[in-house]
């Protein structure tokens, strides 16, 4: 069943965008943003569509950091590691927020509630720490602000 | 009805700016969104159409409208553009940022856009290629070479295909000026491709970035569609990275777009011979493709007037990090570094010391205070041991370990690795337990004289950890011999500058890797 959806998913994509080797990043984002991940029978789909080894896709698939091999939570916090968020508190927020969500930083939490995974830059540099929470963003997280955010992936 | 001005910026909505705009929705008003002006200390801005211009009052919280609307809020600005922080700049290539509707064709057309295209237009090819000669433009992706070079090597490629790629894959912590001016004033970025492509002899363009800034990527697709017909028969795509920092590398972000792992290519060949789909490409940054529209429409040499040494027109240079008054602040080369963090910046958020700044992103340098007479120009960093790269300054205060920043340089090196060449891929993980033993060591012994490198039967580096010489002193040896070879030996320049960072904090901080202040400079 499950096999069935993606393979409808991948040719409905691979229909709009087209078989060039150049569409897989465009095809894998697309797909996963509708499906939330890519799985071996997406990899095998693509294959089959763009013609490529399975190995090719799945080389691809696991370089870049965005695409996922397995659902994340129903909500994702993305907190910024990087240099300039760090020197305005960013590793004591980071240890904060996997306390408060209860989950370690770059996992999933049991329920399936929310992933807590680290970026590398937002470009809001001037006004970390910075996170992404379901794709909006927050400046200046302090204690308060996680709190807010902790709320708001609790429904 | 009163016109009000409020940033869609990704930075003022992460602070709050949707909520204030939607509060003066509420109070009647019509509400303008812009781009973001750049001082993010004054965000959420509100700025209110009024006879003298546009008068400025920020931050603002949506409670706080009626304060704004009747002229008694407490943070009021005045005229935003003699503010000080903005009356200081030269902004050539954000002249518009801040002001129009990133999205409105007929606010652009009105503040002198387009006039670079059609004078382009109107032109030979190798005469816009001598004007971008003629301006210095230098690339402002962080190599800083000549943008006119790199052109004609492009014009004068024997291909009837050609491309030209915009590399907005901004991954340094710290920059933001890419993201700025795509969300901000996206036709500048369209008109400068457009000319690059008139200039060359391309017809199609991809913009590359990153998936982080899903701001950006919305008002570059709204753009292109927008003004297509403008730039015809030019055509235009969006293309989105997927999380990897080495695809800010050029050739790691040419395979990337051709659908492949984002890894690093040996060069010769150069991209601009066999670039994108093997055919001769332009690959420039927005910064420096922004740049182009300006010297267009105002000529080259209204751009060279500006500058210093080699280094020519403007840097919009960003203040980042634990710094008072943060955001974009355009200004021609030759200020000093010290006058940027201390002048403008107004020293760290947090009332404390600036200790030092790191200058270029993950791959530039740190610099201690007592090395803020350095003028920003490429050549003075590079004489420095570091860089300018995208002009990302990041500053922090006396509460930073520099053995930890050096450790996540490594980190950060590892992570990223693409995997084509050893000293990066392995290197970087080799320096990460370098530093993570210099750290263990300066905690457990702080002042023990060292058993100096392999003697007493202890090795530098042995399979046998008991084995190990782990004192700082040998440690330290250790890794700068690493750094040489990642500097040397590796394949871009994110194994190759990577050492920067760590050299450069091993240098100014000794004390933070277990040597004594201020002396004792391992054993070199």
């Amino acid at each position: 069943m499950h096999a069935d959806n993606t393979k409808h998913v991948v040719e409905k994509w691979v229909e709009r965008l087209g078989t060039g080797r150049d569409q897989l990043l465009p095809l894998l984002h697309a797909v996963q943003d509708e499906i939330g991940f890519i799985d071996d029978a997406t990899v095998r789909a693509l294959a089959a569509s763009l013609n490529l080894s399975r190995a090719d896709v799945h080389g691809v698939v696991t370089f870049y950091h965005d695409f996922r091999r397995r659902p994340a939570g129903r909500h994702v916090v993305k907190l910024c590691r990087a240099e300039s968020c760090q020197a305005r508190g960013g590793a004591r927020i980071e240890a904060a927020a996997a306390r408060r969500l209860g989950v370690a930083m770059g996992a999933t939490r049991s329920d399936g509630q929310v992933s807590l995974e680290p970026v590398f830059c937002l470009g809001l540099c001037a006004i970390g720490p910075n996170a992404l929470v379901d794709g909006r963003p927050i400046a200046r997280v302090d204690e308060a602000a996680l709190e807010a955010i902790a709320q708001a992936v609790a429904a | 009805m009163k016109r009000v001005f409020i940033s869609c910026d990704m930075a003022s909505v992460a602070l709050g700016a949707d909520a204030v705009a939607r509060a003066f929705v509420g109070a009647g008003c019509e509400v303008v969104r812009t781009g973001s002006r750049g001082l993010f200390s004054i965000e959420p801005l509100v700025e209110i159409e009024t006879e003298a211009g546009r008068i400025g009052y920020g931050p603002v919280a949506p409670c706080e409208v009626e304060a704004v609307l009747d002229g008694t809020h407490r943070n009021y600005i005045g005229a935003v553009d003699e503010h000080r922080f903005f009356a200081a700049q030269k902004r050539f290539t954000f002249a518009r940022c801040g002001i129009v509707d990133p999205l409105s064709l007929a606010d652009y057309a009105a503040h002198r856009g387009w006039i670079g295209l059609d004078t382009a237009r109107a032109a030979e090819p190798q005469a816009v290629v001598d004007a971008i000669r003629a301006s210095g433009l230098r690339g402002r992706g962080g190599a800083g070479f000549p943008t006119g070079i790199k052109w004609q090597t492009v014009l004068d490629a024997p291909c009837r295909t050609k491309y030209i790629v915009c590399n907005a894959d901004e991954g340094d912590s710290g920059t933001f000026a890419d993201r700025m001016l795509m969300e901000g004033d996206p036709f500048c970025l369209i008109e400068g491709m457009a000319i690059a492509a008139h200039a060359v002899g391309a017809s199609r363009g991809f913009i590359y970035i990153r998936s982080e800034y899903p701001f950006g990527i919305d008002a570059m697709r709204a753009a292109i569609e927008l003004s297509a017909d403008r730039v015809a028969p030019f055509e235009l795509e969006v293309r989105v990275g997927a999380g990897a920092y080495v695809c800010g590398e050029e050739t790691a972000l040419l395979d990337s777009i051709e659908g492949r792992r984002g890894q690093v290519r040996a060069k010769p060949p150069l991209p601009a011979l066999a670039g994108l789909f093997g055919k001769p490409t332009v690959i420039n940054n927005v910064l420096s493709l922004a740049a182009v529209p300006f010297i267009l429409s105002e000529g080259a040499q209204a751009y060279a007037d500006v500058g210093f040494g080699r280094s020519r027109g403007t840097m919009p240079v960003q203040l980042a990090g634990n710094v008072k008054h943060g955001g974009l602040f355009e200004v021609g080369f030759g200020i000093t570094l010290g006058e940027l963090v201390n002048d403008i910046g107004g020293g760290t958020a947090s009332g404390r010391p600036v200790r030092a700044v790191q200058v270029g992103g993950p791959l530039g340098a740190y610099f201690p205070p007592s090395m803020f007479d350095l003028p920003f120009d490429y050549e003075a960093f590079t004489a420095a041991g570091g860089l300018i790269g995208h002009a990302g300054i990041t500053i922090f205060d006396d509460s930073v370990d520099m053995a930890q920043m050096a450790r996540f340089a490594m980190e950060f090196c590892a992570a990223e690795s693409c995997g084509k060449c050893t000293p990066c891929r392995i290197g970087s993980t080799r320096g990460v337990e370098i530093v993570d033993r210099i750290i263990a060591a300066r905690e457990s012994e702080p002042a023990r004289p060292t058993a100096n490198n392999g003697v007493l039967g202890k090795a530098l580096y042995s399979r046998a950890p008991d084995r190990i010489d782990v004192s700082p002193s040998a440690q330290t040896t250790l890794l700068r011999d690493l750094c040489d070879t990642m500097k040397y030996g590796s394949l871009c320049a994110l194994g190759g500058f990577t050492p920067y960072p760590v050299l450069s904090a091993l240098d100014h901080f000794p004390e933070d890797f277990g040597a004594p202040a201020p002396a004792l400079e391992a054993a070199e």
